[in-house]
């Protein structure tokens, strides 16, 4: 395979120890020299919408060992980016998500949203589970209200809000259903609903669409991008899906598996939109997948291992 | 509609072998008294209110003593799992007390206070706390952790969180709780009626034995499946099916 027009190839980009100190994205191969580079190429000094800041955290098993969760991780997401971050299961994804969400704190080191540090969980970060966590006891429109009343907006705002975010995940019509009502992917779009219509700065997503069939993730990716240009969000999303990834990332971030770190960064420029079924989105995934290999092999060793034991 | 007709079927056939056995003579009526005589004794104690004031007097005690328990349960319940201290103490005991029929309780409560009122609430109390109390323990821990999560991450916290998220969360638990705490409450009472001189549906049972009226007996016996089944069956049913829709629970 030789290098394609339109850089499907992703571009490695070595994880620095040092955040503030790289440029977003590269071409071509990664210099030698990276710590160098970003002042004299990027002039101008944009503070990072998220920064991690040599995140560690670890946590004591139920058998009394510590165990590594999360290693050293540096990370900038710039505003309005899309950051994936891919990995294989147990490489605690989720967990990064919570940490930035304020739902946990590490254990060394420090999130940074617009160079302040997080202490709790705020409005201006939204995370969109996994298991998405809408109430049920809540219509759909109870459900989009819920952040908008928690931070006490007015009434009638919040009812032209909810009416607005639900016309734009197309969910008008189903207001005053019940979670329990509306199928797999109405479900997720009214926790995108939801997250959006507190207006996070942040959207932090954890592998929303890991349940779903195919057909509906799709149109849920297109309906994703579409939001994503229309609102400007700066969005951290999960997966442990490299093509998904590649298909609405700006930056693929690889993790490695126990402890989690950053493996290595890949720039994604294809242009947008773009398709799970798109060659170019293939082939970068590829390469990316390879990279990752390793790492699910080691996951899946490890989970051989725990069944032995178990 | 068919279930419908098979139930009237079958009680219909119940009665019917009832009859026929109090026809037979096999023993004498005032041991084995035919329906029709329940019947009538059911008449009777309408019509003279001794049935009515059993009723309202059984009804308002099982309220106060009810409504005690629930509060004070869910009370305690919500210590009991927001402390490691006190589950792992208190937690304990209640589980253990829970193993004590609440008529053990009767001789304790009238030496405490005498043949009054209050022994009996007391008895209804602790007949019904415990059950209230292990159940939103329960609750609180089976909660899906999610939801607290989400309610934080949306911006709720402290009584907020408590109010909009946790509570409803919990509901379909707390509701288990009350309608356990509910027919604990209704044995322990009728229990506790039984042993005092004190007009409700106990006394009234033990005054047919009292009197050998056995179609009383069976008249009140009556009363009590009914009234019971009216407040589970009916009541905590319609409102446990109604969550379950709502929280998309029930299996269908």
């Amino acid at each position: 395979m030789s290098t394609s027009p339109q850089n499907a190839y992703p571009t490695p980009v070595p994880a620095v120890p040092r955040p503030g100190v790289r440029a977003s994205v590269f071409h071509g191969k990664p210099p030698a020299a990276v710590t160098a580079l970003p002042l004299r190429r990027e002039p101008e000094v944009v503070v990072p919408k998220v920064t991690l800041d040599s995140i560690s955290l670890s946590y004591r098993t139920t058998s009394g060992e510590r165990l590594l969760a999360l290693d050293n991780i540096n990370l900038e997401v710039k505003p309005g980016e899309f950051l994936c971050i891919v990995g294989p299961s147990g490489c605690g994804k989720s967990t990064l998500l919570h940490l930035i969400a304020g739902l946990h704190q590490p254990t060394s080191g420090k999130v940074l949203i617009d160079g302040a540090p997080v202490t709790g969980p705020g409005t201006d970060r939204i995370l969109i589970f996994q298991d998405l966590g809408l109430f049920p006891w809540l219509t759909v429109g109870g459900n989009v209200e819920f952040g908008m009343k928690m931070k006490n907006v007015p009434r009638a705002e919040r009812e032209e809000k909810t009416q607005y975010y639900l016309r734009l995940v197309h969910l008008s019509k189903f207001k005053d259903s019940y979670i329990h009502q509306l199928s797999g992917g109405m479900r997720q779009r009214v926790a995108l609903a939801r997250a959006l219509a507190t207006e996070p700065d942040v959207l932090l997503m954890d592998e929303p669409f890991a349940a779903l069939d195919a057909q509906t993730r799709d149109l849920l990716h297109d309906e994703l991008e579409r939001l994503w240009a229309e609102t400007g969000r700066t969005i951290i999303f999960v997966t442990h899906n490299v093509r998904e990834a590649v298909r609405l990332g700006d930056r693929v971030a690889l993790l490695t598996f126990r402890p989690g770190k950053v493996k290595q960064e890949f720039s994604v420029s294809l242009p947008r939109p773009r398709h799970m079924e798109d060659t170019d989105v293939a082939r970068t995934a590829r390469n990316i997948l390879d990279c990752l290999r390793s790492e699910i092999n080691k996951s899946l060793e490890a989970e051989y291992a725990d069944e032995k034991v178990g | 509609m068919k279930k419908l007709a098979r139930q009237v079927v079958f009680y219909s056939a119940l009665l019917a072998i009832w009859a026929l056995l109090a026809k037979l003579r096999i023993w004498p009526p005032y041991l084995f008294p035919p329906p029709w005589g329940v019947g009538r004794a059911l008449r009777d104690g309408f019509a003279d209110h001794s049935f009515w004031i059993g009723i309202a007097v059984t009804m308002k005690r099982m309220l106060i003593g009810y409504s005690l328990s629930v509060v004070l349960g869910m009370l305690l319940g919500l210590a009991v799992s927001s402390s490691r201290f006190l589950e792992e103490t208190l937690g304990g005991l209640l589980v253990s007390l829970q193993s004590l029929p609440s008529i053990c309780w009767i001789p304790l409560a009238v030496l405490w206070f005498g043949l009054t009122e209050k022994a009996i609430l007391f008895v209804v109390l602790m007949g019904s706390l415990l059950s209230v109390t292990i159940a939103m323990e329960d609750g609180r821990k089976q909660m899906p952790k999610i939801y607290a999560m989400a309610g934080r991450n949306l911006g709720a916290s402290g009584f907020r969180l408590f109010w909009s998220v946790l509570l409803p969360a919990s509901l379909p638990f707390i509701v288990n709780g009350m309608k356990q705490g509910w027919a604990f409450a209704w044995r322990s009472l009728i229990q506790a009626e039984m042993i005092f001189l004190s007009l409700g549906l106990g006394q009234l049972l033990m005054m047919g034995r009292d009197l050998s009226d056995m179609s009383q007996v069976l008249a009140v016996m009556i009363l009590i499946i009914i009234l019971g089944y009216l407040v589970d069956g009916l009541i905590f049913r319609t409102i446990e099916r109604r969550l379950q829709d709502r929280y998309g629970l029930s299996p269908a």
